[in-house]
């Protein structure tokens, strides 16, 4: 399965087991989303369930916010997270804070999924990485899996929340997974064993991070597609690191990465967003705040640059397997 | 080079009185009472575009209540409704004065504007929804909300329902169909629409209502709501209330040059009106014809309440800076207070008598209700809900990270 189907798959779960489950946003209803993350749903849940928004991202997250109050559980799809702006002040200034500000006599179960990062060349407006500008909000959980089981399981989970979840998904990785290594031929899921989604519904929790590759000289957190990147690096420079998807940016899974570092004594920290107030910056934190005692070498960021997201130099952009390796080959150097 | 054209200069409109200015609303059209019909509620949109540019109203020069809007209120129910405006008035002035001397940090009131939500509370059900702004609590007086639990959130005390959490009066009662208020504006106004929209789509008869101010209708959100209102048919009526004012923007910055904030619908095939908001009798009988219409699945409506902010916007406000002080006394359409009052007069179900004998009553009880609120606390002094507190309910379930920053800063 691919990730997008165990994306559609995810809904249809839901859809079939709770009837407040609704899906809506640009394209979503008849066509099943530009991505087709919702095809089939609409004729499966008929149309009050499943339906196209007019092109008003505010709109979208406030209606949402309004039927969440009502009891209902919306899904709703943002086309692209480089377009969710408009809908920020409803995501920050309502949807996280709805339960806090009325001490819980109104609550907020939303999940708004967006499709997230480059590798498409799509240029600075279908590119865009910003999950620092959410976790950065209280009262908001923030996913982002990397696979196709994750995939659907996290977003069973999201859609099982009583809070309002942010949930990201790497665009680059729906048909396959991608190092970074863009010359070569594309993978896809269809033989992968992540791709070996299971039927029904198979909730993966939030807040727990999951370690693709053992090692013992250098811990590497990433998520999204810079997973699929750190292994690449991994084994292109020797380098025996140990590689953690976060899978889930807050809640954080800090015992996981504290461990981790705590044994190898090194970190590097890979994320495509831009690097100023990214990410990779609360990471650096939370490792120097629980692991100081324990680091032998400085910890590295390998980040997108702080640029827009460029068409045409995409691949000078990118965090690739080279940018990586030499980091992982610095710190062991450190 | 010369150009052929002059040079251009930018149209900054400006309201037609400023401090030291005469005021003068003669260019301000009043229909007269019983003028404006009454259509049936299912009434294609269409088919009222000239309601946009009229004014509903019910309450003639005289007292009388005339024309087909007239007549749907009983005299137990209107005085019952005056008495709620008197609560009211009595409350703001209460709290205005508590906030002065400093027993809580900031309020807002509602005088010249009290019929609006007290008169719609009236018109809705139990189990119905509304996303009010700050200036909209008769929705909560008239629907039974202890004015106690009103006082403890001003006084952000230990009882208040929200733990201190919230500025003052920005309220939350689900039980009253009351929606949290956010204190950003507009943003809930496509809010009530999303409510609306999900019990069209879980088969429910429970309609939403929006509120949102003149100034406000600006917010981007504001068309949201419209354009999502429109294409779903949702069941909600959209109320703009133009008290004339914005803090001090006067509500031609927000207009600009279109003649009323009612005719924004047009251009959504959403059905529209205005309604003397002054005239307690008609903002009633206009917000149960919109609701009918909302709850038959006949559509949004919009309504304009057109009335006045006699007071300042808020108690961070001076408004003789930015506007004439005889402004609200020439306001055309009166007191909402004195005209029902003068309206109950004028058919003998009420007297001046009986009329300051429910003021002394009032003014005592709302009086006691404060000292008992006062009892249990005041915003400062010491006796808040506890700063451990403030790290629950960010989530149902606290994350780790909450956690170890409660125990940092020591609760
Ligand atoms: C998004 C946002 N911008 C600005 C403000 C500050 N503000 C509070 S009330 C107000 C004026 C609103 O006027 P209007 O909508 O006419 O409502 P009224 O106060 O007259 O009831 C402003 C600018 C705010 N609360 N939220
Ligand atoms: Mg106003």
């Amino acid at each position: 399965m691919t990730m997008i189907e165990a994306i559609r798959d995810a809904h249809d779960v839901a859809m079939a087991a709770d009837d407040r489950v609704v899906v809506f946003g640009e394209d979503v209803g008849f066509f099943g989303g530009v991505f087709r993350c919702t095809a089939g749903l609409q004729e499966k849940y008929g149309k009050s369930r499943c339906f196209d928004a007019p092109i008003n991202e505010s709109g979208i997250v406030g209606t949402a916010i309004g039927m969440a109050a009502y009891g209902l559980k919306p899904v709703i799809e943002i086309q692209f997270a480089d377009y969710v702006y408009p809908a920020y002040d409803q995501i920050a200034s309502e949807a996280a804070r709805l339960r806090h500000r009325s001490n819980g006599d109104f609550t907020c179960p939303l999940v708004i999924r967006m499709p997230t990062g480059g590798g498409i060349f799509g240029g600075q407006t279908h590119s865009q990485s910003p999950e620092a500008l959410f976790t950065h909000v209280s009262g908001l959980k923030v996913v982002l899996p990397s696979n196709p089981i994750d995939a659907k399981g996290l977003l069973l989970s999201a859609v099982a929340d009583p809070d309002p979840v942010i949930f990201l998904e790497p665009k680059r990785l729906y048909n396959g997974p991608f190092d970074g290594h863009h010359d070569k031929p594309l993978t896809s899921w269809k033989n992968h064993p992540l791709g070996d989604v299971p039927d029904g519904d198979n909730a993966i929790p939030l807040g727990k991070a999951t370690i693709t590759r053992d090692g013992a000289d250098v811990t590497v957190l990433a998520y999204g597609t810079m997973v699929y990147v750190a292994e690449a690096a991994a084994e292109e420079t020797g380098v025996d690191a140990e590689i953690i998807d976060l899978r889930s940016l807050l809640p954080l899974d800090l015992d996981a990465i504290s461990a981790s570092v705590r044994k190898t004594g090194r970190c590097v920290i890979v994320h495509e967003a831009t690097r100023t107030s990214g990410f990779g910056a609360e990471l650096m934190s939370l490792v120097q705040e629980t692991c100081f005692y324990h680091l032998e070498a400085p910890v590295i960021r390998v980040t997108g640059w702080d640029t827009p997201y460029p068409h045409a130099q995409e691949w000078e952009y990118f965090p690739g397997p080279a940018r990586v390796g030499e980091a992982l080959k610095k710190v062991m150097e450190d | 080079m010369t150009s052929a054209y002059e040079p251009l200069s930018l149209n900054v409109p400006e309201p037609g009185c400023r401090p030291g200015d005469t005021p003068d609303f003669s260019d301000f059209e009043i229909p007269r009472a019983g003028d404006v019909k009454r259509p049936p509620v299912d009434v294609d949109p269409d088919a009222i575009r000239d309601m946009a540019f009229s004014i509903v109203r019910v309450l003639n020069k005289e007292g009388e209540a005339v024309g087909d809007w007239a007549g749907d209120m009983s005299a137990a129910e209107l005085r019952e409704g005056l008495r709620h405006m008197m609560v009211l008035r009595t409350f703001d002035a209460r709290m205005l004065t508590a906030q002065r001397q400093g027993k809580t940090s900031f309020y807002m009131q509602h005088l010249g504007e009290e019929a609006v939500s007290c008169a719609f509370a009236r018109a809705l059900q139990p189990g119905d929804m509304n996303f009010p702004t700050y200036r909209q609590a008769g929705l909560l007086v008239a629907s039974g909300y202890p004015m106690l639990t009103m006082m403890n959130q001003i006084y952000s005390n230990a009882e208040d329902p929200l733990h201190g959490r919230q500025l003052p009066i920005l309220y939350s009662s689900k039980e009253h169909g009351f929606f949290s208020v956010s204190g950003n504006l507009g943003t809930q106004f496509v809010q009530s629409v999303g409510w609306a929209m999900a019990s069209a789509i879980s088969g429910d008869t429970k309609i939403a209502t929006g509120w949102i101010g003149d100034g406000s209708t600006a917010e981007n959100d504001f068309h949201a709501a419209m354009v999502f209102a429109s294409t779903y048919k949702a069941p909600v009526v959209l109320n703009i209330v133009n008290n004339q004012w914005a803090i001090s923007t006067f509500q031609g910055i927000a207009r600009g040059g279109v003649g009323t904030f009612a005719a924004r619908g047009h251009g959504f095939g959403i059905a529209s009106l205005r309604v003397d908001g002054n005239d307690y009798l008609a903002v009633h009988a206009v917000a149960k014809w919109a609701a009918e219409r909302a709850r038959r699945g006949c559509g949004p409506t919009l309504i304009e309440h057109v009335t006045y902010r006699a007071g300042g916007h808020s108690t961070s406000d001076d408004p003789s800076v930015y506007r004439s002080r005889r402004e609200a006394a020439a306001w055309p359409l009166g007191d909402p207070l004195e005209r029902l009052k003068t309206h109950l007069i004028t058919i003998g179900e009420w007297s001046e008598e009986r009329h300051a004998q429910a003021e002394a009553e009032i003014l005592a009880e709302v009086t006691a209700v404060q000292k008992q609120a006062e009892a249990v606390g005041t915003l400062g002094d010491g006796k808040a809900p506890s700063p451990r507190d403030m790290f629950e309910g960010v989530y149902e379930t606290m994350p780790p990270h909450l956690v170890r920053q409660r125990q940092e800063a020591g609760y």
